[in-house]
């Protein structure tokens, strides 16, 4: 057995963080954040752009380093375990993508291959992925040419092939049809109920609402509330989570309201997904 | 539900990574075959033309002006695709899909490894089509299988060397296209002020000094002593020690380089 299965870590907490700070020259891109996710749990990271979303699921996933604070993820240290804890985890999302040139069936496949299935593992897999998430038709077409939404279930796919304790998902749904939204948050709930912890960020307040049990607000780097969606709009005393959001957050962020989710600019959708109805 | 696979905790080990990593680089070749195109068209059209322009002319029949031009447009061919691999790695460490490696518990070095087999690849194809288009057009070479095979594998050698300095350099640039454009301006030139096509003897003086420390004009002669089976042994040795310099200092030097972008 490798020494990685020595220890299953921490059987209660996903993630634990103290006093994260990363700086991006002189930007403070997070300014001490404090986590603590259950297990099991589908979490929401709610925030603006440019918030610190992305640069906390970042770090938490072992692609960027902290400049301060420490964090535990699945029990194993972030700043020495990072092995233990890659083997664990998977990411999925607007930055963490997949290789545009090979289709979707050799991009599973040296996934799996990579996730340290066999060859004969991986084929099976990768089949079973492409099955699963409506995708066998595609299977041969490089993944440069998928629309949004085939695109974004074969990255949940490869997130999959071997089933991680956490996941995180950035921005799983920005630029989605709505149909193609529903598709993954089903997907989402269908992974946390097989006991997986979800990470999720998002700029849809909707999707926050939907999915997360517990939900952090995050901007200009600090976590400015936390709690249910329930507990959020108790605390500011909106009657919708967007408004506890622009509450939070001070105010709309600078874009214009639309009509509903577009593939226009994820920053619209912000306010475009209201809880009003 | 079938989307969930729970397994034990595993993960690749150096040599399953590795290759995972040089399949992925090979499909890429298969997907945009044009990469491909430079590595044939520059040594069949430099063979060729050479061959039967200046065949009669240089070396008194296109025959004997093979003997000396063929094991050059093999070093030639090969020195002029040795780019392609780090702007393959210029290209990964710019998209989305690096970040996503980045997080699987797989030895680091494993992608730059994969993209320098893939090379391998490229230099043996440009090698085979190389000789078989030699011998085709009237090459016999006195080395026989012995030689063709240890000037080959002396060629690649030098390229592959060639491969880890043009991995660190796309790591420093980030840009696959400027690897590309500084691989060709780098390499173009030295590979025509070089002994390949014609002795450096009627050159001026300070083209044939640079004529006579350039690396490809050593390169060239190892692998015609190996092929034609002159019996010198210097060019030979000198290139070894090349390849083993330039594959020592660029070897540690990309990986470090590569190590730093986490």
């Amino acid at each position: 057995m490798s020494k990685l299965i020595g220890r299953t870590g921490s059987d209660e907490w996903a993630v634990q963080a103290h006093g994260l700070v990363k700086l991006y020259g002189k930007a403070q891109a997070l300014d001490g954040i404090d986590l603590a996710i259950p297990r099991g749990q589908v979490f929401g990271f709610l925030g603006p752009n440019g918030a610190g979303k992305t640069t906390t699921i970042r770090i938490l996933a072992t692609l960027t380093r902290p400049d301060g604070g420490s964090a535990r993820v699945l029990g194993f240290d972030l700043a020495h375990e990072r092995d233990a804890i890659r083997a664990r985890i998977a990411v999925t999302g607007q930055f963490a993508s997949l290789d545009e040139d090979l289709t979707g069936y050799e991009n599973l496949i040296v996934f799996g291959r990579l996730r340290g299935l066999s060859r004969a593992a991986s084929r099976r897999r990768a089949g079973e992925l492409l099955d699963a998430f409506d995708l066998t038709a595609a299977a041969g077409r490089p993944v440069g040419g998928y629309s949004g939404g085939m695109r974004r279930r074969l990255d949940i796919g490869a997130s999959l092939i071997v089933t991680p304790d956490l996941l995180f998902l950035d921005e799983p749904t920005t630029g989605m049809d709505p149909r193609s939204q529903l598709g993954v948050w089903q997907l989402v709930r269908d992974i946390a109920a097989a006991g997986t912890t979800v990470l999720l960020t998002t700029q849809y307040l909707a999707e926050a609402e939907e999915l997360a049990e517990g939900i952090a607000v995050i901007d200009h780097g600090r976590i400015v509330a936390e709690g249910t969606s329930a507990e959020l709009r108790a605390r500011t005393g909106a009657g919708t989570l967007q408004e506890a959001f622009l509450t939070l957050t001070g105010g709309p962020t600078d874009s214009s309201p639309t009509d509903g989710p577009t593939d226009g600019s994820p920053a619209d959708l912000v306010l475009a997904t209201s809880e009003d109805s | 539900m079938s989307v969930i696979s729970r397994g034990p905790v595993s993960r690749a080990g150096v040599l399953a990574a590795t290759g995972a990593f040089t399949w992925r680089a090979l499909l890429k070749i298969k997907h945009e075959p044009k990469q491909l195109v430079d590595v044939i068209a520059i040594p069949v059209v430099f063979t060729v033309l050479f061959t039967y322009i200046f065949g009669g002319a240089l070396g008194g029949s296109p025959a004997r002006y093979l003997t000396t031009l063929l094991p050059g447009t093999l070093v030639m061919g090969i020195t002029s695709c040795t780019m392609y691999g780090g702007a393959r790695l210029a290209q990964d460490v710019t998209t989305g899909v690096f970040d996503r490696f980045r997080t699987l518990p797989v030895w680091r070095g494993a992608l730059v490894l994969g993209h320098l087999l893939a090379d391998a690849g490229r230099y043996l194809l440009a090698a085979t089509i190389v000789m078989a288009l030699g011998i085709a057009i009237g090459y016999r070479p006195a080395g026989g299988v012995p030689g063709v095979v240890g000037g080959v594998a002396l060629v690649v050698g030098f390229g592959l060397a060639l491969s880890w300095l043009w991995a660190a350099v796309a790591l420093l640039v980030r840009d696959p296209a400027t690897v590309m454009s500084l691989g060709l301006a780098v390499l173009m030139p030295p590979s025509f002020a070089s002994d390949i096509f014609v002795q450096p003897s009627t050159m001026p003086g300070w083209l044939q000094t640079f004529v006579r420390v350039n690396p490809i004009s050593h390169v060239a002669d190892a692998a015609r002593d190996l092929m034609n089976h002159t019996g010198g042994t210097a060019a030979v040795t000198w290139s070894l020690l090349a390849v083993a310099a330039i594959t020592l200092v660029f070897g540690p030097l990309t990986v470090g380089l590569y190590n730093r972008q986490s």
